[in-house]
Order: C-alpha cells, then sequence, then structure tokens
C-alpha cells in the first residue's frame, strides 16, 4: 500500500506521521507542497503542524497551494485523504469537509489525552475496530468544530460525524469537551467516508512508551481494509 | 551624522572611562556607527565584564564534553556518534516588558543557537519565576509568557519536556525567563563558529533587518525603574514559522559541505555574530550593509548593526559555493544575500551607499572589552534556629500537608504544561510533572533526560551552599528516572554586579556550582548570566537555574514516580536529620524564614545517587522520586496522587519527631518502591554499599497513613494540589 505525507512550510508533525504509515507496513512517500502532482497513492495524508505559519487563518494558504488541486482530485475520484489537525482545518478550507475550526473555548492551546467515541464504522478508517472508545492525544490551538444548523444536521443525516470528544466510558456530552467543538465532535468524514479529518493524533499513540497505543489501531484497520 | 561625544556614550550604557578607553584605543573619536557597535559588545550581556574572571572557575571538562562553554551551545558525546548540543539561556528583561514576544523569542533564540551547531532540536524546557501570587502583575506576566514559550515552540514542532515554576515576592519586578533546548547532532557533523581562510563569502540568511530589538543587549544590561514600559519598541517580535523554515533550511544546508562556519543573529544582532566569527578565526570581516535585506525603509548602518530583528543567521561560505546554498533558501522562501567576505586585515571594515562607514581593529571589541574584578562581599551561614516543641504543639500531619500542597511552589503546573506541544516528534517517554522530561534518541534504544533546577530560597540564605545544592539537585532528577548524569547548563541569574552583596552572591553560587560538578563529574558545558536584575533598588533573590541531561542507554528500563502496586515496600535512601531552617514548612506552617539551607554532603550525594542506579540496573526498583522541597511526605503525596494509591507509613525511629522527619528538607534523598519478592535483596545491597535507608512505609489502596496521627485519603489531597493554579488563573 502507498501512501504520500504532503509537507507545507510550517508541518511539524510530517515525520511522525512517516514514522507511524512505516511502522503499519506502509510504503510512504513525502510530497512537497510547490509539486504539481502526487505520486501514485492509496492514501494522501495531511500532517499536522502550522502550515505557512497559520497567520491568515490556520489552513486557509495550505489550502491554496499549488499541490492541493492534485489532492481535490484524488478525494474527488474516491481517493482516501486523512488531514490531522492542521490537516483537518486544510480540508475544511478547501471545502473538502463541511464547517470551520475556530479557536479553542478557552483560549488556551491544548496538549494532552483524551478520549474519543467513533461514531460510524462503515468506512475504511474505522472498519474493523473493535474498542467503541480510544484514547488518542490533542494538541491545539483552534481545534473548536463548527458548523451551520443546515450543516450539522445534514452531516448528521448522513453519518458523517467520525468522532467525538467523550470520557473512558464513551459520554460525549458538554463536561468532556475540551475545546468546545459543537456536538463534540472531533472528527468528521465528507458523504463518501473517503475523506477524514480530526483533531486527534493517531501517529502520537502508537507505542506502550509513548502517551498510548490506540492509535495503532487506526492505522492497522486502514492498511487492512485496503 | 551626529558628532559623537561623552554624554552620548553613556547613554549607551558605557560608563565614562570605558568611553575614554575607546578614544585612546582607536586615538580618535568613534563616529556613531562605531560607538553603537562598541556599546554592544561591551556591555555585560555581551562581554560577560563582571563574571569572566568567575566563569574561568567553572568545571567544564569530562570525557563526555566534546565542546564546553564559549560556543553557541556545549555537546556532550551519547554514543554511537550521537552527540546532545544544549544550552540554556535567559530572557528576563524583554519578558518582563513584553511577556509574550519576550518568552518567545526566548525560545527562539536557544534553538538557533542549537540548530547553528548542526543539531535538530530535540526538546525544549524552561525554568520561569514570577513574583509574589499577590502581586498585580503575576498572573498576566505568568499567562504572556506561558502563552509565548507554547507559542514558538509548538510551531516550531519541538516538545517542551520539563521545566520548573517559582513564585516568590523578590521577582515581582524582575521575572525570570529561562530557556533550555537540546539538539541532537552526529558528533562528526558539528558546525563551529569559528570563520576560516580568506575572501570567503560571508551570507546573510533568514529573516529581514527591521528596527525591532536595537540595543536589546544593552537593556538587558541595565536595570529597571518606573518608565521600563517606555523601552517595549527594544522588545524583539519572534516569527517561529520562519524559524521552523530557517531550521529545515540550515539543516539542508549543513548535510553538504559548504559551511565553514555558521552563527546565529542573537543578542546585537550583526554586530556580535560577525566580530565573533572573525575573532574566532583570527581574521578581519569586510560589509556592505547596503546588501542587507530591509524590512523598513530608510534605515541607516547604526540600526542594521544593532538591530536584534530574530530568526536572521550569518554564514561564511567556501567560496564558489553560493548558487548550491543560495537554491535551498530559495526552496524554503528565505532571504539569501551574499554581504560580505573574510579579510586578512583583521578589522571589521562597513560600507554603505559605497562609503566606508566604520573600521574598528576587532580585538578591541573582544578581547580588549573591559574585564571587572569587581568587590565583593563573603555571606556568613546563618545560625541555626533552635524550633522548640512548643512549635509543633498544636499542628496537625494532615492540615499542614494540605497547605504545603497547595503552597504556590509545590502545587502541580498541569495548567502550564497542558499548554506546551509535550508530544510532538513522538519520542516523549516521559512528560512534564515528573523528575525529569524524557525523550528518545530517534530510531534508537537510547533516551535523553532532562531536567532545569533552581533554589533561589537556598542561594540566598547560604549562596555557596545553594549553589552546590542546585547541581546536586539536578543530578538526583537523573537518577530519579534512571538516567546517567552527564553535563549540565547553567542560568545565571543576579541582581546588580556593582553592589558588593550581589556580586558575592554571584561568586559564591559559581563557587558552589564549581564544587558540586566537579566532584559528581557532572560539568557544565554552556550557559550564560543575567545580571542587573533589579528594580528600584531591589534585586532578586540570587537564582542559577541548571539544566541537567542524562543518558538511558535502554529507553524500557526508565523509572516513573507514580506508585505502582499494592502491598509493595517503600523506602527512603539517605540520612533524615530533620532540618527545617528554609523549609517551606518553616516558611508556610512557622512563619520563619531565617535559618541556614540544608547541609550538602557531596560523598553521601554520590553514594546513595549511584546506589539507585545500581538497584535500577539489578531491576530492583520499580518508582523513584527524589526528596525536595516539603519533604518526604510531600514528596509521597506526589507519588501517591500520580499512581491514584497511598501508603500506610510505618512509626519513625529515631529522635527527630514527626514534623522535622516528614518536612524536614534534608539533601541527598530518594524515595524508592520495592516489590515484596526484591525486599531482602535490596537490603543486602544498601547495607553492603554503607546506604543509608529507612523503611517507610507500604503501598495500599486510596489514603495515606500515619498511625492515628494522619489518614488522609488520596482524592482530598489530590484536590487542591491539582486544581491551585488553575483556580488561580481564573480568578
Amino acid at each position: 500500500m502507498k501512501s504520500s505525507v504532503i509537507i507545507f512550510p510550517g508541518s511539524n508533525c510530517d515525520r511522525d506521521m512517516d514514522v507511524a504509515l512505516k511502522k503499519f507496513g506502509f510504503k510512504n512517500q513525502m510530497v512537497w507542497h510547490n509539486d504539481a502532482e502526487i505520486p501514485k497513492s492509496d492514501l494522501i495524508v495531511l500532517p499536522g503542524g502550522f502550515s505557512y505559519g497559520d497567520y491568515l487563518r490556520c489552513g486557509s494558504i495550505a489550502g491554496k497551494s499549488r499541490i492541493i488541486k492534485s489532492v481535490i482530485d484524488f478525494a474527488n475520484s474516491g481517493g482516501l485523504v486523512l488531514g490531522i489537525c492542521n490537516g483537518f482545518q486544510i480540508l475544511t478550507e478547501t471545502g473538502l469537509l463541511p464547517g470551520i475550526l475556530q479557536q479553542n473555548k478557552y483560549l488556551n492551546f491544548i496538549c494532552k489525552n483524551v478520549f474519543v467515541k467513533i461514531k460510524n464504522k462503515e468506512n475504511k478508517y474505522f472498519k474493523n475496530i473493535k474498542k467503541e472508545v480510544l484514547e488518542l492525544h490533542i494538541a491545539h490551538n483552534e481545534g473548536n468544530y463548527f458548523c451551520s444548523n443546515d450543516e450539522l444536521q445534514s452531516i448528521e443525516d448522513n453519518g458523517q460525524i467520525a468522532v467525538t470528544y467523550c470520557d473512558d466510558k464513551g459520554n460525549d456530552d458538554e463536561n468532556n469537551n475540551p475545546n468546545g467543538a459543537i456536538k463534540n465532535i472531533a472528527g468528521i468524514f465528507n458523504k463518501n467516508k473517503n475523506i477524514l479529518g480530526m483533531m486527534p493524533h493517531p501517529e502520537r499513540m502508537i507505542d506502550p512508551f509513548l502517551s498510548g497505543e490506540d492509535g495503532s489501531l487506526i492505522f492497522e484497520n486502514l492498511i487492512g481494509s485496503m | 551624522m551626529s558628532e559623537v561625544n561623552e554624554q552620548i556614550a553613556i547613554d549607551h550604557g558605557l560608563k565614562k572611562d570605558e568611553y575614554k578607553k575607546i578614544c585612546d584605543l582607536l586615538k580618535r573619536t568613534p563616529n556613531i556607527t562605531e560607538l553603537g557597535i562598541f556599546s554592544a559588545m561591551w556591555n555585560e550581556h555581551c562581554s560577560y565584564k563582571s563574571s569572566r574572571r568567575h566563569l574561568k572557575k567553572l568545571h567544564t571538562k569530562g570525557d563526555q564534553v566534546i565542546q564546553g562553554p564559549g560556543e553557541n551551545a556545549g555537546v556532550v558525546d551519547i554514543e554511537d556518534d550521537d552527540a546532545i548540543v544544549f544550552k540554556i539561556e535567559s530572557h528576563n528583561h524583554p519578558s518582563f516588558i513584553e511577556p509574550y514576544q519576550g518568552a518567545a523569542t526566548g525560545v527562539g533564540g536557544i534553538m538557533r543557537d542549537v540548530f547553528t551547531m548542526g543539531a535538530r532540536p530535540i526538546a525544549n524546557l524552561n525554568s520561569i519565576h514570577f513574583g509574589s501570587i499577590d502581586h498585580e502583575k503575576t498572573r498576566n506576566l505568568l499567562r504572556g509568557v506561558v502563552k509565548g514559550i507554547g507559542g514558538y515552540g509548538n510551531c516550531i514542532g519541538v516538545p517542551t519536556i520539563a521545566g520548573q515554576t517559582c513564585f516568590d515576592e523578590s521577582y515581582n519586578g524582575n521575572i525570570l525567563v529561562n530557556a533550555m533546548t537540546l539538539g541532537l547532532v552526529n558528533k562528526n557533523k558539528i558546525f563551529y563558529s569559528k570563520a576560516a581562510g580568506v575572501d570567503k563569502p560571508v551570507i546573510y540568511v533568514g529573516s529581514k533587518t527591521g528596527r525591532d530589538g536595537i540595543h536589546g543587549a544593552s537593556m538587558a544590561s541595565t536595570i529597571f525603574d518606573d518608565k521600563i514600559e517606555e523601552k517595549k519598541p527594544t522588545v524583539q517580535v519572534g516569527d517561529p514559522f520562519t524559524e521552523k523554515l530557517l531550521l529545515e533550511a540550515c539543516l539542508e544546508l549543513m548535510a553538504g559541505k559548504s559551511i565553514i562556519s555558521i552563527q546565529d543573529m542573537g543578542a546585537a544582532g550583526l554586530t556580535s555574530s560577525s566580530i565573533e566569527m572573525a575573532s574566532k578565526g583570527d581574521l578581519g570581516i569586510e560589509i556592505d550593509l547596503t546588501k542587507v535585506p530591509c524590512r523598513e525603509e530608510n534605515m541607516t548602518p547604526y540600526e542594521i548593526m544593532l538591530s536584534e530583528s530574530q530568526e536572521r543567521m550569518l554564514i561564511v561560505l567556501e567560496a564558489g559555493k553560493e548558487n548550491e546554498a543560495k537554491k535551498i533558501f530559495d526552496k524554503w522562501n528565505l532571504d539569501f544575500a551574499v554581504i560580505g567576505k573574510t579579510t586578512n586585515s583583521k578589522n571589521i571594515e562597513l560600507f554603505f551607499e559605497n562609503k566606508k562607514v566604520a573600521e574598528i581593529p576587532i580585538d578591541f571589541l573582544a578581547e580588549n572589552a573591559p574585564m571587572y574584578d569587581r568587590k565583593w562581599t563573603k555571606a556568613k551561614l546563618p545560625k541555626e534556629i533552635k524550633f522548640s516543641k512548643n512549635n509543633f504543639k498544636s499542628l496537625k500531619l494532615s492540615e499542614c500537608l494540605n497547605k504545603i500542597l497547595t503552597d504556590p511552589n509545590i502545587a502541580d503546573k498541569e495548567w502550564i504544561w497542558n499548554q506546551y506541544d509535550h508530544t510532538v516528534m513522538g519520542d516523549t517517554i516521559q512528560k512534564p510533572g515528573g523528575n525529569a522530561g524524557v525523550v528518545r534518541v530517534h530510531g534508537t534504544n537510547k533516551a535523553v533526560a532532562a531536567a532545569v533546577d533552581s533554589s533561589a530560597t537556598y542561594c540566598h540564605a547560604h549562596p555557596l551552599t545553594g549553589g552546590k545544592q542546585v547541581v546536586c539537585e539536578s543530578w538526583r532528577n537523573m537518577i530519579s528516572v534512571g538516567a546517567k548524569p552527564i553535563a549540565i547548563t547553567n542560568c545565571l541569574n543576579f541582581g546588580n554586579p556593582e553592589k558588593e552583596k550581589n556580586m558575592g552572591e554571584f561568586v559564591e553560587c559559581v563557587e558552589g556550582i564549581t564544587e558540586a560538578s566537579k566532584y559528581l563529574n557532572y560539568p557544565v558545558v554552556s550557559g550564560n548570566v543575567s545580571f542587573y536584575n533589579e528594580t528600584k533598588d531591589k534585586g532578586i533573590k540570587p537564582t542559577p537555574s541548571i539544566g541537567g541531561i542524562g543518558l538511558l542507554s535502554d529507553y524500557k528500563k526508565m523509572i516513573t514516580m507514580e506508585l505502582k502496586n499494592n502491598g509493595n515496600y517503600i523506602f527512603v535512601i539517605g540520612k533524615t536529620e530533620g532540618h527545617l531552617d528554609q523549609s517551606i514548612f518553616a516558611k508556610n506552617i512557622l512563619s520563619n524564614h531565617n535559618g541556614p539551607p540544608p547541609e550538602i554532603n557531596l560523598f553521601n550525594e554520590k553514594q546513595n545517587g549511584m546506589s539507585i542506579l545500581n538497584l535500577k540496573n539489578k531491576n530492583l526498583i520499580e518508582t523513584c522520586h527524589d526528596v525536595s522541597l516539603g519533604g518526604i511526605l510531600t514528596a509521597i503525596s506526589k507519588m501517591s496522587i500520580k499512581g491514584d494509591r497511598g501508603v500506610k507509613l510505618f512509626p519513625i525511629e529515631g529522635l527527630v519527631n514527626k514534623f522535622e522527619y516528614f518536612f524536614g528538607e534534608d539533601q541527598g534523598r530518594y524515595i524508592i518502591e520495592i516489590k515484596p519478592e526484591n525486599l531482602e535483596n535490596v537490603e543486602k545491597i544498601l547495607k553492603k554499599d554503607s546506604i543509608h535507608f529507612d523503611k517507610l512505609g507500604i503501598v495500599e489502596s486510596n489514603q495515606i497513613t500515619y498511625g492515628s496521627d494522619l489518614k488522609i485519603s488520596i482524592d482530598d489531597i489530590k484536590e487542591g494540589y491539582k486544581n491551585w493554579l488553575k483556580e488561580y488563573m481564573v480568578n
């Protein structure tokens, strides 16, 4: 299985993602933002970081970068596109995913472990994961997901909510919402479920000596479902 | 160009006799650009004129040392061709004036010092000191500094793995922000700042030069007064995105063979970087300032030379490699300009719009910089306080413990480090909040531990003992995670060196640091000095911050501090005499701030530490935590809270009373957890090595008990300990 990780200037989780993908059997390649085309891939990953400094608005410049046209074409033809953290922000900026990511409710950067509940397993990302609740890690300042009521209705109707913040028992209520995201949304799909954007970092949870291992489940499932 | 006179020189922070020396050396009056250069190079921050003669005494040698003080950062060998580049640096004055930018650029500056040497930064740490919690500025300064440190480090993508936060009224008018970075480099691919060869192109890369930070280094060498807010424009503004690009571009260029020397533009910007490179290479340097990329219009030579705009580097390249290098910087969208060349004149010569605007022999600026042998007074060891039975009569252990666990200097600092990305790079195996942060050496079985420590209370009470104590505390933090201590970096924060008392504090702290680091073979390889931490005549307590690093050859054998299993035994290694003077207990419960700090016994320190490592190598300990502020019961409480378990404490033996025993701050002690099946073996080893230990208790669920004197649930102590800072910041 071939994967491509796009490096934007300011990306800083590109290496971590490369390490994770390779660990679970992907043949991964790094692709520079200024390239015109992406080499043949089964999965494209937009990694975390601060693309172009995130000075204008998180992910906005990356959403207009040279390489992004190929990402959009790939996604529209049904290819798997995974955006983590800044990658999620970029996906909403391109319009591939609905909604936006605002600054965290309490205005602070948050770096900690969180639990998320898998809301839809009818997709290649979560299909064979046995657990309902995963322990993942967040590290962001703008992870407060927001969308209009109509959009929310539509993403709920289409089963597009991927993961929600919750406690270790799976209660995804306001008490377990680290950043103010609407409906505790931590990640969403597009309608076809081939595009996933999420704030938590599975690539930081792939080893018992790190913050945890539940990230492994996502990578194992991805490679297994291809 | 305005005429230079003595008054202008004084306005630049130079003393009368220093100005006279400049005129004598040049045999003429300097022009304004030259005066600016002298003032930048001769101020305390750049010239170390008050501290140099004492810093020479530091213990800086060791088998593991590849590069000691004098370069951009120190370098130590961690085997297999790997080396760690590390340094700590202060950014105190700017952070008080503008906390966000001051702290952010402090982090940016120290990271540049590390990647300048060819190392990829792998961990950041910090030591931050604020005024009293009741002071009106403290909350905002804390909030701003934390956001600044996070804002910069998070964006670059280097994890902040450990730190230290203190509150004390002596910092009301002068907060301390000390930032430390560790980088990883192949020991055969280290880059230095020494230029070599004549007619080599001098390259400017990175951000454009603006008017920010002009005279920043001079500001760091003055005391504060009421008008300090007016100095805001001298604080530099950080751009972590550009630094990230600069980091990647420099490392890409360093992978080739075109760099002769490289130096970041830190304090005193283009002035100190160009002079330092030439001075170390015993060369001259010629720069055409017209070619320097400028952000603002009509910048004068004076402004260009003294700007402290961030994220800039100066490189001496092999001739003919300009295009190859330029390609890399173009790719990363960074400015690249050939601005001059090395010469054999041994002068710095500056040109602007085809006119020579300055010419100074480099010797005058570096070697001939003033050096002072300032007067200092020796501190007396304060008399011991004899606490009487009456002092303890109405006290309850549980009330004392609760009060200590919510002391600002003890309470949990998670509110701070949750704002720092501490897991990016995927190698953080011990997060902030433990004895030390630990990161793996990527792709190997090794890991590096790092921590920052200071203990201004002890240093204030007796600088010599305090200096020794900080080094020992750092050493203990390394041992407690199972790492072999390797080396330290020191950030020496003091008051006004022109005052004999302050100078004495500096001299004696340095002596203490030297004595301990020599005995423990824990050499100092880098650091900086920050004097003039004084506002309106009130100086800070002497605060040397020690950043230590240690090596774990097998990261899987790392030790953590949370209690592991019910039924395991708890030992205290090291003797408890019940030293309460200068302790948190004395201050907080007995309202007594006097007496000597706890004594340091370097022999025991070393023996106890080595025995812990020995037990660890034999896989005989489950948990370890050093005993520091707040004594045994505070340490036990932290271990209990982290592990969500309690301890049943055994009756204490000996002559000390329970308050002295549980809250005394005697040094050289560790608490360890041992499985029942290893008990006999551990006791045998400790007895054989003549290590003093007490059997302290046994791990059990949910509560800490001591006979009928103490019964306290972990949930209860957790609440206060975990929430104090959060609640303070909300109110």
